[in-house]
């Protein structure tokens, strides 16, 4: 494991030196300018549009480096072939794909807990307390993390056998699916062909379900979420990353690098 | 002594000392065609060893299959066919990798990372405790001439620095074994210099060296041994005195000719540069041309073996593989 970590440490220097979180500076200038905004028309609505607004920010710019970078993490090392000096290591090539993931996902963290820290500070700003309904709101946090995971795990799967530009088309087509799961299970048979009906209700249990990380509504609200929805989705992001990262590491293992 | 038996087979013998390198039939097909389901051969049944505490050149033109099989030996592809060992280990096990060194061809490094950082990064894989990674790329960078620059960043780096990059990282770990893929591609005079001094260096120091080259000089400066390669196939193996020496093409005189000297046909015959004029002949037609350029009051300024070009060398083998691969055809017909 200490060679997944020499991998890990190194994706996220690579991160930090790349500029990555440079977009914390965008996102503390929306949330500065949004504070200011909503402390001078405030409707008693100060709570839903912060957190509406920092929630989306986090989730946006979580999504873009998690899919455009996720997908460079493997096809990049082998374009410039960084990878062959590194491959001639005592290193096994699950390991790469292991370490990589996890740098990736050590980056996406320390972005999403700045983000956050930024986000109560505007909440603070407007509210001038924090109360303990507030926690919703870290809540959702966590599980944009759970949901960036599974994004940036996509992304490298796709990278393992694809082009880049192919692999972001797969892993957005995928993300978008994902959101409308509930919907495709629940079509009514009077307004689709049953045979239709009945595979997208099939591939509706294969497709990773990004609708159940979203619980910004109910943070905005400051509603309490339940401990089982946050223990289900973590497992559900556990097993749904380990699964595709056992395919991406299966076909990356095969790979010939020419 | 291994060798080929009667019956034409490959026989290694049994008493002879583990080979640092051994490949047996080692082939490889690369798909093709719009649905791949065609087979190109880049390497056929390769069968070769070096031996422990040997430099050996692996010759051939671009395409021939040098990378091929390097990149097969560190698992970076795998054959359709055959195997190899390194250290008596098949290449398959992940320990080999301990004891190897390896510069890929025009090698690339994380850019965002200085030459420290990324030898640094490399020695972690080694399981090096932090002050002797940091003894061995202060060492390494020396060693390549890169001390100064070990700070900047790589992105700054130009390629022959790179190449000496490359060169630190696949010696960094001390391996008794280091594989390198043209490591004089991309380096100045000085730089292939000191590459052929790192060499002689491994070499005094009982490491097994197999390179890469189509340069024939550098080939015939290190090698103990060398193995060409054309078309995927091994043509042959020998210590390069005996490749260039079974193909000598001559004798080259080269000579002054004072104003209004002549010398007959046989300046007609010289391929003249600046004042000088070469001139080249038979070894047996070398006393008299000689004596004819002397009498036509030429200065002769030396006389040299004419060793054929490498290029020369490949084209010949070459033309031997399409003629073999012609004839195969019109067989097949």
């Amino acid at each position: 494991m200490t060679r997944v970590g020499t991998v890990a440490l190194n994706t996220f220097r690579e991160a930090v030196r790349d500029r990555v979180l440079y977009n914390l500076v965008f996102f503390a200038l929306v949330m500065m300018a949004a504070a200011i905004l909503v402390g001078q028309i405030s409707v008693n609505i100060e709570q839903i549009v912060i957190v509406t607004l920092g929630l989306s920010a986090i989730s946006i710019i979580g999504l873009l480096i998690s899919l455009f970078i996720g997908v460079g993490l493997v096809s990049k090392e082998i374009d410039k072939r960084t990878l062959y000096a590194l491959l001639a290591k005592p290193l096994r090539r699950w390991e790469f794909i292991l370490g990589k993931f996890a740098g990736l996902s050590l980056t996406l963290a320390v972005n999403t807990v700045a983000m956050s820290a930024g986000l109560f500070l505007a909440l603070f700003y407007v509210k001038h307390s924090i109360e303990r309904a507030d926690t919703a709101v870290l809540v959702a946090v966590y599980f944009i993390l759970l949901k960036l995971a599974l994004v940036v795990a996509l992304a490298m799967l796709f990278s393992c056998f694809t082009t880049p530009l192919l692999a972001i088309l797969f892993t957005a087509g995928l993300y978008i699916a994902g959101l409308f799961v509930h919907e495709m299970r629940n079509m009514q048979p009077n307004t689709i062909d049953p045979a239709l009906g009945g595979f997208l209700r099939g591939i509706s249990y294969v497709l990773p379900n990004f609708e159940n990380f979203d619980v910004m509504g109910a943070a905005a609200h400051g509603r309490v979420i339940s401990g089982m929805l946050i223990a289900q989705n973590t497992v559900y992001a556990a097993l749904y990353c380990a699964i595709v990262l056992a395919v991406a590491m299966a076909i990356f293992s095969q790979r010939n690098l020419k | 002594m291994a060798g080929i038996d009667l019956f034409g087979v490959y026989r290694k013998n049994e008493s002879m000392a583990e080979p640092a390198i051994d490949i047996e039939n080692l082939t490889k097909d690369y798909p093709h065609g719009f649905l791949q389901l065609r087979k190109r051969r880049s390497l056929e049944s390769l069968t070769m060893q070096v031996q422990v505490g040997e430099v050996f050149g692996f010759l051939g033109p671009n395409g021939a299959g040098k990378s091929t099989t390097i990149k097969l030996l560190m698992r970076l592809i795998f054959p359709t066919a055959g195997s190899a060992r390194i250290l008596g280990k098949p290449i398959s096990d992940i320990e080999m990798h301990r004891d190897i060194g390896y510069l890929p061809e025009q090698p690339y490094f994380y850019d965002y990372l200085t030459a420290a950082e990324v030898l640094d990064y490399f020695a972690r894989f080694h399981d090096f405790a932090a002050a002797e990674r940091r003894e061995r790329v202060q060492r390494m960078l020396k060693k390549v001439g890169l001390e100064s620059a070990g700070r900047i960043q790589l992105r700054k780096y130009s390629k022959g620095m790179l190449q000496r990059v490359g060169l630190a990282q696949a010696i960094l770990h001390d391996p008794a074994v280091v594989v390198l893929d043209e490591p004089m591609s991309g380096l100045d005079p000085v730089g292939r210099r000191e590459v052929r001094d790192i060499i002689l260096e491994l070499k005094k120091q009982g490491k097994t060296v197999l390179f890469s080259t189509h340069i024939l000089s550098d080939a015939e400066m290190l090698c103990d041994r060398v193995g060409v390669i054309v078309g995927g196939k091994l043509q042959g193996v020998g210590a390069p005195s005996e490749l260039v020496g079974l193909k000598a093409q001559g004798m080259e005189i080269l000579f002054e000719l004072p104003a209004g000297g002549e010398s007959g046909d046989l300046l007609a015959q010289a391929t003249r540069t600046g004042d000088r004029y070469r001139l080249q002949v038979e070894e047996s037609g070398l006393y008299a041309a000689m004596q004819r350029l002397q009498a036509a009051g030429a200065k002769i300024l030396s006389v040299a073996q004419v060793k054929p070009s490498l290029e020369e060398y490949f084209m010949h083998l070459m033309a031997a593989d399409r003629a073999q691969a012609a004839a195969v055809e019109v067989r097949a017909k």
